[in-house]
């Protein structure tokens, strides 16, 4: 009685007790999310157009924040850095195209995943070749993002404290969902990736370039690890634990469906707030630490009622 | 001509029926087997602790992941936690039991490894593809954090860590432990390797073998054929967990000495996981050739590139490994997809037909 007590009760006595911890613990877990939702949303994009579950997109957000790092600490300025640091996110999007994606076009997705953890391989060695494995420090004052912090009061005497850098985070990654939901809708590259991601064949007969596409779909989702590797280096470090991080993103992206942008987001904050708030009012009881993979738990559990996420197209299955 | 089974008449049901018909691949298999009981008299003891006695472990577990991704067609990225199972639950038994044999305990710590794996796999009855990667990484971060939190499967070591105690069988013979000979270990490694391949190798050709091929290339016309899918996935999972659990004991117990969580982590999932796609999906000795591919080619970049004159660091050394590795996978998933089992059956083609171009 008392352990279902202490389950079933306990928490939410603690959550009413202390409103401003809870809602510490709950911006928390929306930052979190925030950068989950990036970095599946950078998933999203190149599932959509080719069918292909990159597994590369959290290397590539530790990639591009070395690139950025590395290359302000060779002298260049911030912001020079970064438009080159895009330049090379473009570069890599152009080799992967043409050395990954082109040969192994109309392999079985199995192929397909290896071939991006292949590559993931590659960039985790070339990384660390070119910048060392060591965590580095983000370049956060020099792009200009704000630093400090904001204390609310709340009821009596209570704190809620808001990182600059978090919010400015956060409104980063809706202007981006916004101008990516602009650029599918609005333009004749984003018309023409919807036409790749609803069917390769038809899209090829109407003129359209896969490769093209490809590239481009490559380098937005550069774009977005790039923004990531930002955000998440100015809350810790620039490094290679952030690989194991971007494996998050996978029960993201079961919540939000593998096809859908507004499910990344919406996933990403479900995931983010709920680790959050399990490791810390339920977390304590089971000796802590569930945040490694409590995400899962409820991914897989979520998957048993709904196979298709929240927002992905319905699965049909013929014989 | 060397390789021609032409002229080689079956006369009974039991030589049609024989894991090797042809008597070229017996005579192939025997002078295989016996070099791998030669190795150990001429090679170096580094040489069988670090390259034989893994290899063969991780082509074990290689072969349990290609039971559930290359037969059955469940993608797994919880090998290594499986693995895991194996090691910690082989450690508490013979605490438990110290007077067993060793190798007894590490066949029977599998079948905790393939409880687990049954537990683990019960999702797949309702999730496919992708989305049953992520069950499985569920298996894999939720197992890793019991091996960190449960102080009682590493017998309350103020390290964290398992380290294998000595333990003797078969007379007085050393067989785990800082002590034991790389000699006998790869010796134990390799019997209870070909033992429970052999094992393997009926079971794939035989009734369930054939319905996990059923499910893997449709699991719904499977079903309607009469193939039931619970039975048939699920023992796919416990299969596949056993071999990884027992690959697991042993990569400890023979070849580790002592090992902290770490030691089951991710990397060691994908690790396997490589084995089995560069080896070839749904084939036995495909596992084995990724196994050498996968854990050789470090070691040969280690070795190799410092002796052609490249002089540099050994961790420069470390990372040009990683970025090659991580190449060679692409190379070789665009040039062969089907990996290097089909390269060799297409070599056995050709030297079938040899020396003219077709036959």
């Amino acid at each position: 009685m008392d352990f279902l007590h202490s389950i079933l009760v306990d928490p939410f006595v603690q959550m009413v007790e202390l409103p401003d911890f809870f809602l510490q613990v709950l911006w928390e877990g929306f930052v979190a999310g925030v950068l989950y939702a990036l970095i599946a949303l950078g998933f999203v994009l190149i599932f959509k157009a080719s069918g292909v579950f990159n597994f590369a997109q959290g290397i590539m957000v530790v990639f591009a924040g070395l690139t950025l790092v590395g290359l302000h600490e060779k002298g260049v300025p911030a912001y020079l850095a970064l438009v080159l640091t895009i330049g090379v996110m473009g570069l890599l999007a152009l080799a992967v195209e043409r050395f990954v994606m082109r040969p192994l076009v109309n392999q079985p997705d199995i192929i397909l995943l290896m071939s991006t953890i292949g590559l993931t391989y590659f960039l985790v060695g070339f990384g660390e070749f070119v910048f060392g494995g060591e965590p580095k420090q983000m370049i956060t004052e020099e792009l200009g993002l704000p630093t400090g912090s904001t204390a609310f009061e709340i009821g009596d005497g209570g704190l809620l404290i808001l990182q600059h850098i978090d919010i400015a985070a956060a409104v980063i990654a809706l202007i981006m969902v916004g101008v990516l939901a602009v650029f599918f809708n609005k333009t004749r590259i984003g018309r023409a990736l919807r036409a790749v991601a609803d069917d390769h064949q038809a899209a090829l007969s109407v003129g359209i370039s896969l490769n093209q596409i490809w590239a481009i779909v490559w380098f937005a989702a550069g774009i977005v690890a790039l923004t990531t590797g930002i955000m998440w280096g100015a809350r810790s470090d620039v490094s290679f634990a952030l690989e194991i991080i971007a494996l998050k993103a996978l029960p993201v992206l079961i919540l939000g469906g593998f096809t859908s942008i507004p499910g990344a987001i919406v996933g990403g904050l479900i995931i983010g707030i709920g680790e959050k708030i399990g490791e810390i009012y339920w977390g304590p009881l089971v000796g802590g630490g569930i945040e490694s993979w409590l995400a899962y738990m409820i991914a897989l559990i979520f998957l048993l009622f709904r196979p298709q996420g929240l927002f992905g197209e319905r699965i049909i299955e013929r014989v | 001509m060397l390789y021609r089974e032409s002229g080689q008449y079956k006369t009974t049901y039991i030589a049609d029926q024989a894991i090797f018909p042809i008597r070229e691949d017996r005579i192939g298999m025997a002078i295989i087997g016996l070099i791998a009981i030669a190795i150990p008299f001429v090679a170096s003891d580094f040489f069988l602790n670090a390259i034989m006695t893994p290899f063969l472990i991780l082509a074990l577990a290689a072969i349990g992941l290609n039971i559930l991704t290359g037969y059955a067609g469940q993608l797994s990225l919880g090998t290594g936690a499986f693995m895991g199972v194996g090691a910690y639950s082989c450690y508490k038994l013979t605490t438990i039991f110290p007077d067993v044999n060793i190798i007894i305990l590490v066949l029977i710590s599998g079948l905790f490894s393939a409880g687990i794996g049954v537990i683990f796999g019960l999702p797949s009855l309702r999730i496919k593809g992708l989305y049953l990667a992520v069950t499985t990484l569920a298996a894999q971060f939720f197992l890793e954090w019991c091996f960190i939190r449960i102080p009682w499967l590493y017998n309350y070591n103020p390290s964290g860590a398992i380290e294998v105690p000595e333990r003797r069988g078969f007379g007085d013979l050393i067989l785990t432990g800082p002590s034991a000979a790389p000699m006998t270990q790869y010796f134990v490694v390799l019997g209870v390797v070909v033992v429970v391949t052999l094992a393997v190798k009926n079971i794939v050709r035989g009734r369930i073998g054939r319905q996990w091929m059923m499910i893997r290339d449709m699991d719904i016309a499977a079903e309607l054929m009469g193939v039931r899918p619970l039975t048939a996935k699920l023992s796919a999972f416990a299969v596949s967990s056993y071999l990884c659990g027992v690959a697991g004991a042993m990569f400890i117990f023979f070849y580790l000495g002592a090992a902290e969580p770490s030691a089951f982590s991710i990397t060691l999932s994908f690790q396997i996981l490589f084995m089995v796609i560069l080896g070839g999906l749904g084939s036995l000795v495909g596992s084995f050739f990724g196994a050498a591919f996968i854990w050789g080619l470090p070691i040969v970049l280690r070795a190799g590139l410092p002796a052609i004159g490249i002089d540099i660091g050994a961790e420069t050394v470390f990372h040009i490994a990683t970025m090659v590795v991580g190449a060679l996978i692409i190379f070789f998933l665009i040039v062969e997809p089907h990996g290097l089992a089909r390269l060799w059956s297409l070599g056995k083609e050709k030297l079938r037909v040899w020396p003219f171009p077709y036959g």
